[in-house]
């Protein structure tokens, strides 16, 4: 049931147009001093002759506008974020003042050396952190997500077996199929071929099944550690074994490296490159979707064709190489230094921990998972529940199913709690799956009400309240959204002659 | 640690709840010889008096752009951010969200998305955007690998006006497919040049107005001849806030359209996170990279708005996927949003207006300085000019009397031949006095 209001708004949700609905073209939010006219002006000709149809608004409304919309999300500081494989972690403000300090946020990446000696210092103490805390001889501190520090190590994999003649018959990559889905979009982006590792029912990699598929044209292996299950892989030594034997390279997924960051050195396990996520392990926010930053660290194998800008160290000063030529370097990932933003606030967080309070952040993240599966496997399908998991719970929805609920459903249900779901049908190796990262930033409190909330939704369940799932959410912004009438015909942009859909759907 | 909350009894108390005598029973798959028994060799935890210290200890040693007379764009400009879009995107509903997987509690990010994606198609005259990518250099790369795509042909010509930085960029990105980048030699006003390089095995060509020396250009007859040969016009740019008062390249008919948005509601940030533009003709929707966002109906039957369009990406397609990014660039595309709302059409003209005058006043002033030629006819707040000896001495030389006077040339393209050619620019922070002491300083510097 809902409550219809003459206004929209329910309570404190204020329903909010668009600014194409609200704002005009003469509407501003800026004072700018007026130009003189253009009697100088050196267009050529080339003036804009059509409106821009950009809407504008004053202060006071934009303001409202946004502060309207941002009401309408969940956040890490309103509650519990168990988003699993995406490590929604408590964001310390102390890093937000650090980024917004003049002598980093005014600052141009071209600007003469000799005036930005303190951002290069920066970087390099970062990098430094880095390369200790992985074991690791040497990082690309430029690529500026995830993604792109795993295209960045498959280039770095791509120019050393360029380097040893090798880049034309070692073009197979092996991926687990239970990998993130930008392994093999990142292979095929580098120009690999992408041979996947099908799942066993443990959810791990087995040596055997790596061994069965090396051979003289395999150029590496990409296998996320911990893994999207939530596991430890116990080979991973003798599957980097094996693979370097086999003359292979091992591209290891850094996504989970919140789990064992100060406990375990991904250098010790025989990585030769691996992405860090900036936004993950060190915190940076996620800010709806970004920006992100994934810093690369890579094995002396791979080191020499670290791609530029790098830092020199000369006896009293720092330098910068910025073009590749003349060196091993792959190349440039970006057009300037990479997530200078996110440097600073993870350099932030990481002296505010150190290496005992980050360990201590892998410690207490394990816990709080384990804990979570621990209260939830009697309710549960927990898959490979039988094992402790590292940071984040795997559950599925099998015993559910038969009852008429599933995954989707649990994660509806979730938000009418006040709660953001875990990430549904990811890993795709288990069906149904519910992936549940808590993280070290919740209080046990938090993780109890959370448990006792699923439980509770499990005896709904049970008690055979399909309905009360199927019809959820009933209390968030807003109910069910209809994802395929927006593939079907889409609706990207605003356009002045276009009813909206609402009004079509009123007709 | 203050960003810890359980204590030690209640990691007791958890540990028997699962039945666990040690935490590092937990970690029972890590291979004995791996798990560290001591801290890592790094510094101990410190509290927020000591990490703002240290960290302001290093902003200090930088000289931030303000404190200048500042003149470097190519690539990165420095404009001003009205204080409300820094407060606003600090929220913490909007800093300390998730990609909107689940839209039901995510319509702040999706709505904004929309008219982000709705602002920048109308700016950049184009039918669609996506939701943003890393930087404009990451988006004219993956706009190069999109018109392979597209056309299916393997060779990228560049304009000798594009960005070094984004060639390079995108050569890494494109040779990694083998497909062929041609990259003309630099040219402060030669972008038609292009033409000359179309066959039947060309997927696109690339061009930049306003180009790295500041040239802007009519791009029709490109185009025609462009597609003329069955290929793409990709039009790129750095400097967006040109297009309030310059025919952006959609109104050319370019294919794709894309670049960098830092100039609205970013900080310089010594290089990122910036936000990158891109967008299409409609025709080309399904091979377009990254993130969408698009307008449906829940359930009640009031429009609501979802990411969409994810057949075309790494979690559902895997290795055939359009591209395998998997973020946007989200508080940056946010700022961008909020600065342009309160922009709107009026204040973006005003602003593109006040920047192209306080160029066409450096211009003027450095083309007084004996030895100092202008070398860009046509611009909008950005030119080069030929110096009387190497631009990069001249560069230090001015940064020692407090004028950050531009970029010499020879440090964007060391091969390019151009040693002795600035680029330099001016926006909307520039004063009166800025601009003749810059003007000054270069007299001595070259006197």
């Amino acid at each position: 049931m809902t409550t219809e209001t003459t206004s929209g708004n329910k309570g404190l949700q204020q329903a909010e147009p668009l600014i194409f609905e609200t704002g005009h073209a003469t509407g501003t939010g800026v004072d700018l001093p007026a130009p003189k006219g253009g009697k100088y002006e050196k267009l050529g000709g080339l003036g804009r002759k059509a409106a821009l149809e950009l809407p504008g608004l004053s202060e006071p409304e934009t303001m409202r506008h946004f502060v309207r919309l941002s009401q309408k999300n969940y956040a890490i500081d309103l509650g519990l974020f168990p988003l699993g494989s995406c490590t929604m972690k408590h964001n310390p403000r102390l890093n937000e003042r650090a980024a917004r300090f003049e002598g980093f946020a005014d600052l141009h990446p071209l600007q003469p050396i000799s005036t930005v000696q303190g951002a290069l210092e920066l970087m390099d103490e970062l990098a430094h952190w880095l390369m200790t805390l992985t074991g690791m001889p040497a990082v690309a501190l430029s690529p500026k997500a995830g993604a792109h520090g795993e295209f960045c190590g498959m280039l770095a994999i791509k120019a050393a077996l360029e380097a040893r003649g090798e880049a034309t018959t070692r073009r197979r990559v092996l991926v687990p199929s239970s990998a993130h889905g930008t392994n093999p979009a990142t292979a095929a982006a580098a120009g690999f071929t992408v041979d996947e590792i099908p799942a066993r029912d443990d959810g791990r990699v087995h040596l055997d099944d790596v061994k069965a598929k090396l051979g003289p044209d395999v150029a590496a292996i990409m296998i996320t550690n911990p893994n999207t299950c939530g596991l430890f892989e116990p080979e991973i030594k003798n599957i980097a074994d094996a693979v370097h034997e086999a003359g292979g390279y091992f591209y290891c997924d850094g996504a989970n490296y919140n789990a064992i960051v100060g406990k375990v050195r991904p250098g010790d396990l025989g990585v030769d490159a691996m992405h860090i996520n900036l936004h993950k392990t060190f915190s940076t926010p996620h800010g709806g979707g970004g920006p992100g930053a994934g810093p690369t660290v890579l094995s002396a194998a791979l080191a020499p064709f670290a791609p530029v800008p790098h830092i020199v160290k000369k006896p009293t000063s720092r330098e910068l190489r910025e073009h590749a030529e003349g060196t091993q370097a792959f190349g440039r990932m970006c057009a300037f230094h990479g997530q200078m933003g996110m440097f600073t606030r993870a350099l932030t967080y990481m002296m505010s921990h150190g290496s005992d309070g980050l360990r201590q952040v892998s410690e207490d993240a394990v816990l709080n998972a384990n804990y979570l599966l621990a209260r939830l496997k009697p309710h549960f399908n927990a898959p490979f529940g039988e094992r402790p998991c590292m940071h984040e719970v795997l559950l599925d929805d099998s015993s559910i199913k038969p009852k008429g609920v599933e995954t989707i459903d649990m994660a509806k249900a979730l938000l009418d709690e006040g709660y953001h779901p875990f990430t549904t049908y990811f890993p795709l190796v288990v069906h149904g799956a519910m992936l549940i990262e808590p993280t070290e930033t919740e209080p046990k409190r938090e993780l109890d009400r959370f448990a006792d909330v699923m439980i509770a939704l499990a005896e709904r369940v049970n008690a055979g309240e399909v309905e009360f799932f199927k019809q959820a959410p009933k209390l968030a912004p807003m109910r069910r959204l209809d994802d395929t009438r927006a593939a079907r015909s889409p609706k990207l942009r605003w356009k002045p002659e276009a009813n909206s859909a609402a009004k079509q759907a009123a007709e | 640690m203050r960003y810890l909350p359980l204590t030690d009894p209640d990691r007791q108390q958890m540990l028997s709840v699962i039945g666990a005598t040690s935490i590092d029973e937990l970690f029972v798959d890590v291979p004995k010889s791996a798990l560290l028994k001591d801290l890592i060799d790094l510094p101990r935890a410190q509290g927020e008096i000591e990490v703002h210290r240290h960290m302001q200890r290093l902003a200090e040693k930088n000289t931030p752009a303000g404190r200048t007379a500042f003149f470097l764009g190519a690539g990165a400009y420095r404009h001003h951010v009205p204080a409300s879009v820094d407060h606003l995107i600090q929220r913490s509903e909007f800093l300390t969200a998730y990609t909107p997987y689940q839209p039901e509690i995510a319509q702040g990010t999706l709505q904004a998305l929309y008219e982000f994606q709705s602002q920048v198609a109308a700016l950049l005259d184009m039918e669609v955007s996506n939701a943003s990518m890393y930087d404009g250099s990451t988006a004219c790369a993956e706009a190069a690998m999109m018109a392979a795509r597209v056309t299916k042909r393997k060779k990228i010509v560049f304009s000798g006006g594009v960005h070094p930085h984004y060639i390079a960029t995108a050569r890494t990105a494109c040779e990694a497919l083998d497909l062929e980048i041609v990259a003309l030699p630099a040219a402060i006003d030669d972008e038609a040049a292009v033409a000359d390089e179309l066959g039947a095995d060309v997927a696109a060509v690339i061009v930049q107005s306003p180009n790295v020396f500041g040239t802007i250009t009519d791009l029709t007859k490109i185009r025609e001849a462009a597609h003329g040969a069955g290929a793409l016009m990709v039009a790129t740019f750095t400097e967006c806030t040109a297009f309030g008062l310059i025919e952006p390249g959609g109104s050319y008919g370019a294919d794709i359209v894309c670049g960098e948005g830092q100039s609205i509601g970013n900080a310089l940030n010594f290089g990122g996170p910036y936000v990158g533009l891109f967008t299409v003709k409609e025709k080309y929707l399904r091979q377009m990279p990254g993130r969408v966002a698009g307008e449906t109906l829940d359930a009640d039957g009031k429009r609501g708005f979802v990411l969409t369009l994810s057949t075309r990406e790494q979690h559902i397609r895997r290795e055939k996927a359009t591209s395998n990014i998997c973020t946007n660039s989200g508080l940056c595309q946010l700022a961008w949003t909020i600065h342009m709302t309160l922009l709107g059409e009026k204040g973006l003209r005003q602003l593109a207006a006040l920047n192209h005058e306080k160029a066409t006043q450096l211009a003027f002033a450095l083309g007084g300085v004996p030895g100092v030629e202008v070398l860009t006819t046509r611009f909008y707040n950005e030119i080069a000019v030929r110096l009387p000896k190497p631009a990069q001495g001249v560069v230090d030389a001015l940064a020692e009397k407090g004028v950050i006077a531009g970029v010499a040339m020879s440090r964007l393209d060391p091969r390019a031949g151009m040693d002795d050619v600035l680029i330099t620019c001016a926006t909307e922070m520039n004063t009166h006095d800025d601009i003749a002491t810059y003007a000054d300083a270069l007299k001595k510097v070259l006197a």
